[in-house]
């Protein structure tokens, strides 16, 4: 399957051209945020942290934030600093332009206030804007695709309707020589002895393990009940009455290729070794698209039974849901309506290859509704607390 | 549209496809239940009796155990079933 999309010097393929404006800290995230906003076209993400954070906490913003810059949807970066903040503007524009990439920087501080960094800001992106209007699709095999797998606002028929079609999906992107992301930790929970088994590599095997098992343990060192958050309120009204069973429904998404490997959140899927992963996200469905987009997706499907609106400033998200309640009610928000294999009877197989069709369609530009309706939630996931 | 799903064979509870009322009987898998209780839509129903600490299964796999006995056509929920896992409140 051939598919057309944006060649990036670096020899990934983007479906998307954006021209991205990077805050590194929360203090730098309004001026970016006026900046993007003078140049038509630009986006910029709302940076909540990268300062006073330590550690493994810091190095994951700053992870996150360059994961962002070199996702192949991504066609120029504009990194826009503080100066005193936690991670530097210099060293992002530098790890970036690795890429080949254009990346300019600014600094707050260097240029002396909001007004001219702002200026400055548009100076530097209004000629990547123009240079990146001339660039042209080129045709490309559908594997150079890294699509990442979403779960929110579950309810049973996720585990009945949706999630078996994206995996269909998911199963077919793989067979094409892609790969998929199965994300969300904290929903393996129950789930996990069925996903371990598919693993191909003892280590990666064991990693994986060890991740759903931290993230239990984190509950348990607590001393709370992870009940407290998982299932939320509306997957219970909706009928999900434990953490295993929406787990046991959410894997079903990652239909029933082998997996490759066990990634950190926003750690880069390995182009050279395509196929199914796993990625160490919250259950929290911003921070875990986030976290896969910063790993290189260029496409993500995010399956729903009680209805969202999340998108992503990047990466197009397909939304698609089991209820067909849930559908009639979101029209707005809702791609694909699985929920006809259990209102009208559709087979699965029918409904996947739907999916596999308007996930090539998106890929050769079609918006979706997420898109139409300039959806563009951002959120990283913390490690522990700010200092 | 059928009433209910059973997805596997080991389970113990099956999905509601449509709403179910109190006194309906449905049928599953050739075998008729009497529901016990109203049922909302996808919501679960048992297809056999559950004592007290008893496990529950969906998708042939443990979903949590019973806090009640569960009697066949019992809607089975938050209510009478609960998490066996990440369950620091039980170290406290």
């Amino acid at each position: 399957m051939k598919i057309k999309a944006y060649r990036r010097p670096d020899g990934l393929y983007g479906i998307r051209n954006h021209l991205l404006v990077i805050p590194t800290s929360v203090c730098a995230a309004d001026t970016a945020a006026k900046i993007a906003a003078l140049v038509p076209g630009a986006v910029s993400i709302p940076n909540q942290h990268g300062c006073c954070q330590i550690g493994s906490d810091l190095a994951l913003t700053q992870k996150t934030i360059v994961g962002f810059g070199k996702n192949p949807n991504v066609g120029a970066v504009l990194v826009v600093g503080l100066g005193c903040d936690g991670i530097q503007a210099r060293n992002v524009a530098a790890e970036l332009r690795e890429t080949g990439k254009p990346v300019e920087f600014v600094v707050i501080q260097e240029c002396g206030g909001t007004l001219k960094t702002i200026a400055r800001g548009a100076e530097l992106m209004a000629p990547m804007a123009r240079d990146l209007s001339t660039q042209e699709r080129v045709e490309c095999d559908m594997g150079e695709i890294v699509m990442g797998l979403e779960c929110g606002g579950s309810d049973p028929t996720s585990g009945i309707a949706s999630n078996p079609t994206i995996g269909y999906a998911s199963n077919k992107l793989i067979a094409e020589g892609g790969s998929s992301i199965l994300s969300e930790t904290t929903e393996v929970i129950g789930a996990e002895h069925l996903i371990a088994a598919r693993f191909e590599d003892p280590a990666q095997r064991d990693k994986f393990l060890a991740q759903v098992k931290s993230v239990e343990d984190r509950a348990i060192a607590m001393g709370e009940d992870l009940r407290s958050g998982q299932p939320t309120p509306g997957n219970k009204e909706g009928g999900l009455s434990t953490i295993e069973e929406k787990s046991l429904g959410c894997m079903y998404k990652a239909g029933t290729a082998p997996f490759k490997g066990a990634l950190d959140y926003a750690e880069i899927v390995p182009p050279e070794k395509r196929g199914m992963y796993f990625m160490d996200t919250p259950g929290q469905d911003i921070d875990s698209i986030t976290g896969m987009v910063a790993g290189g997706a260029q496409l993500v499907i995010f399956s729903t039974g009680r209805g969202t609106p999340t998108g992503s400033p990047i990466t197009p998200v397909i939304k698609i849901t089991g209820n067909p309640d849930t559908y009639a009610k979101m029209p707005d928000n809702l791609d694909v309506n699985a929920g006809r294999i259990i209102s009208d009877g559709a087979r699965l197989e029918e409904i996947g290859e739907e999916v596999f069709g308007l996930m090539v369609d998106v890929c050769n530009g079609r918006q979706t509704k997420a898109e139409s309706l300039g959806h563009h939630e951002f959120g990283i996931y913390k490690l522990t607390g700010t200092f | 549209m059928n009433a209910a799903l059973h997805i596997n064979e080991k389970d113990n509870v099956v999905t509601c496809l449509r709403a179910l009322k109190k006194g309906e009987v449905i049928e599953v898998d050739g075998r008729s239940y009497t529901v016990n209780m109203d049922i909302p839509r996808f919501h679960k129903v048992a297809t056999a009796a559950i004592a007290k600490g008893g496990m529950c299964y969906k998708y042939g796999e443990v979903i949590g155990d019973a806090t009640q006995d569960i009697a066949p056509g019992d809607h089975v929920h938050v209510h009478n079933i609960e998490s066996t896992r990440g369950r620091g409140d039980k170290r406290r």
